[in-house]
């Protein structure tokens, strides 16, 4: 009773991870029936924009850029903003909605019993997340250009760079997820966002921060993404660059490593 | 409906679909399945019949591929789950015990997308869900949202969702617990009919007619082992009399038998005191009646039936599947 058991031969098997596009294709399928849930994140920085940028922006006047020359106070904000809501738009579909996924909808173990696996779903819905926070940062980059907000022509390179601050905060957001327990955790989600979003040299350059926060403030994963951003709205462009890519870069690994890790613990058990 | 939901097995005569040797799991120091061995022919319908907690889902989704087995040996197809578990899972309907659609989408999409998980897509992907809804009688509700529908309505999707990639083995984690008669006996029928076809189905169950009606071979399961193999009418005839007599006794009769059903051997062959009633395993039950109430025994009621799985399971046991 132990000779090998007859096995279709014509299935195709994808390579791991290559399931994930299956993953975009239900998220895009979602989302096709609720896209207002969609737009309505896109104001949130665009009213940050026209308050602080262009309202607090007559009081302050310019201040210095990167490169030590004066800019106006809005070009300074403005791709912070586009930064931020690159953040904002990952981490919307990596945290709540993956909670409900993954502990009342039990749509992961529908999706477990099919030929896809961990590594397949971490893949795909940080993915999903990351094209949210990118489509965000590029109505963003729109309303700059539209304002005059965009300086120099490496900042068509900002579009990249949204992805890759989506990447960044889509896994971490997914991997912290995957702790939380109740959705009273996602208060703590809050606490960190909101100082992550005020503290990150988005408002007011790294100089003016006291020398000991200063070390706190370049740890956040935001401040990497609005210097990256910012100096490519002002092609102050530099082999720095990297420094920044590469710390968002090795996040969102990280960021997916764990998660494949922990969905594997949760739900195969 | 033309199509056949599920992959025939080309040689039905060929090396079992599953085999399991010493099959077991663990979660810490408790064991949930302890060494359990079992072999399941293409073309059969097979059953694990047990109560709660007795190890069945555990067992369900080590076969499935979710689940790493503990120890003992564990083939599916002839692959081993271990480093094939993504083959196998291509070819597996997997109907867990509780329900996963996806609330998010409609009911035609939890298939469309579904298939897409099996890389069916296109022209394809829609015929089959077409056929499916048919298959479960879901087509008028097509366009819905899977929340609004009823248990027995959900189940059937899920049913169908597990035939979207015409699955060679289908697995069914308890497929009618929770549902009312009428939803049950449609789902009976549904899965008669892919048996009928010559799917081969796995399914767990602590219902004794379910078993009964679907299974061609069973084990039945009790903490975390299995204690007897056979079709149904293999373990009743093996392990329990043809009939029972069945006797209520009146309320303030309580006492213990205190020998009123001594003796009554070769004709009743064993006596089970429950706390409601009094069972007494018999080849005939008119002469067991008329035995006891030579006795001076007065029953409030006294039933007569065939024995069934679950009396075999009270044998077994000493305890009823059911609580
Ligand atoms: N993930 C788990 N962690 C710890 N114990 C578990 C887990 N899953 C099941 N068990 C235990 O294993 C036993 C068998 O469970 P299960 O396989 O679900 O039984 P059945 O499906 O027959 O009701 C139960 O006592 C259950 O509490
Ligand atoms: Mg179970």
């Amino acid at each position: 009773m132990t000779a090998p058991a007859p096995i279709r031969d014509f299935l195709v098997l994808p390579l791991p991870g290559m399931g994930a596009r299956h993953l975009i294709e239900r998220s895009v399928l979602v989302y096709r029936r609720i896209w207002l849930v969609l737009v309505s994140g896109f104001f949130e920085p665009l009213f940050y924009l026209l308050g602080i940028g262009f309202g607090l922006g007559a009081m302050v006047g310019s201040l210095p850029g990167p490169d030590g020359q004066p800019i106006p106070y809005q070009l300074f904000v403005a791709p912070a903003l586009m930064a931020t809501s690159a953040m904002n738009g990952a981490i919307y579909d990596s945290t709540f909605n993956i909670f409900f996924k993954l502990n009342f909808q039990r749509t992961y173990e529908g999706v477990l019993a099919t030929p896809l696996g961990v590594v397949d779903v971490a893949i795909g819905e940080i993915a999903w997340a990351l094209i949210r926070g990118t489509l965000y940062a590029i109505g963003f980059f729109v309303v700059m250009f539209v304002l005059g907000l965009v300086a120099s022509p490496w900042a068509v390179l900002t579009i990249p760079a949204a992805m890759l601050i989506g990447f960044a905060f889509a896994a971490v957001g997914m991997a912290a997820t995957t702790w939380m327990r109740k959705i009273q955790d996602f208060d703590l989600l809050a606490l960190v966002q909101i100082p992550l979003f005020l503290f990150s040299a988005t408002f007011f350059p790294l100089s003016t921060y006291p020398a000991e926060l200063q070390t706190i403030v370049q740890l956040s994963p935001l401040y990497h993404g609005v210097e990256l951003m910012r100096d490519l709205t002002l092609g102050h462009v530099g082999p720095w660059l990297l420094v920044h890519v590469a710390y968002l870069a090795a996040l969102g690994a990280l960021g997916l490593l764990v998660c494949s890790r922990r969905l594997g613990r949760l739900l195969l058990k | 409906m033309a199509a056949v939901p599920f992959a025939p097995v080309s040689h039905p005569s060929a090396a079992s679909l599953i085999s399991a040797r010493g099959l077991t799991k663990r979660f810490g120091d408790f064991t949930a399945v302890d060494a359990i061995d079992f072999d399941v022919a293409p073309g059969e319908s097979f059953g694990f019949l047990g109560p709660n907690g007795a190890g069945k889902t555990s067992t369900m989704r080590m076969i499935g591929c979710v689940s790493p087995i503990s120890g003992g040996t564990l083939r599916v197809l002839g692959l081993d789950p271990a480093a094939d578990g993504r083959r196998i899972r291509a070819q597996l309907g997997v109907v867990p015990q509780q329900d996963n659609l996806d609330t998010e989408l409609t009911v035609r999409e939890n298939l469309l997308i579904y298939a897409r998980y099996f890389e069916i897509g296109g022209p394809d992907a829609r015929r089959r869900a077409d056929e499916l809804l048919e298959f479960v009688q879901l087509a008028d509700r097509a366009e819905s949202e899977v929340e609004p529908l009823s248990g027995g309505l959900k189940r059937r999707l899920t049913i169908a969702r597990a035939l979207i990639n015409e699955p060679t083995l289908i697995l069914l984690d308890e497929p009618t617990t929770g549902l009312d008669p009428q939803a049950r006996h449609l789902l009976w029928e549904r899965l008669y009919q892919l048996k009928r076809r010559g799917a081969t189905l796995v399914l767990t169950t602590h219902y004794m007619d379910e078993a009964e009606q679907l299974c061609d071979r069973l084990v039945v399961m009790d903490q975390a082992k299995i204690v007897a193999e056979g079709s149904p009418r293999e373990l009743i005839e093996r392990h329990v009399t043809r009939e029972v007599l069945e006797l209520r006794l009146p309320a303030d009769d309580q006492a213990p038998l205190d020998g009123r059903f001594d003796g009554l051997e070769p004709l009743v062959e064993r006596v089970e005191q429950r706390p409601d009633r009094v069972l007494l395993y018999t080849s005939d039950g008119e002469a067991a009646v008329e035995r006891i109430h030579e006795r001076g025994v007065r029953p409030e009621s006294a039933l007569i039936r065939r024995a069934s799985l679950e009396d075999v399971f009270l044998r077994l046991t000493g305890r009823t599947l059911v609580d």
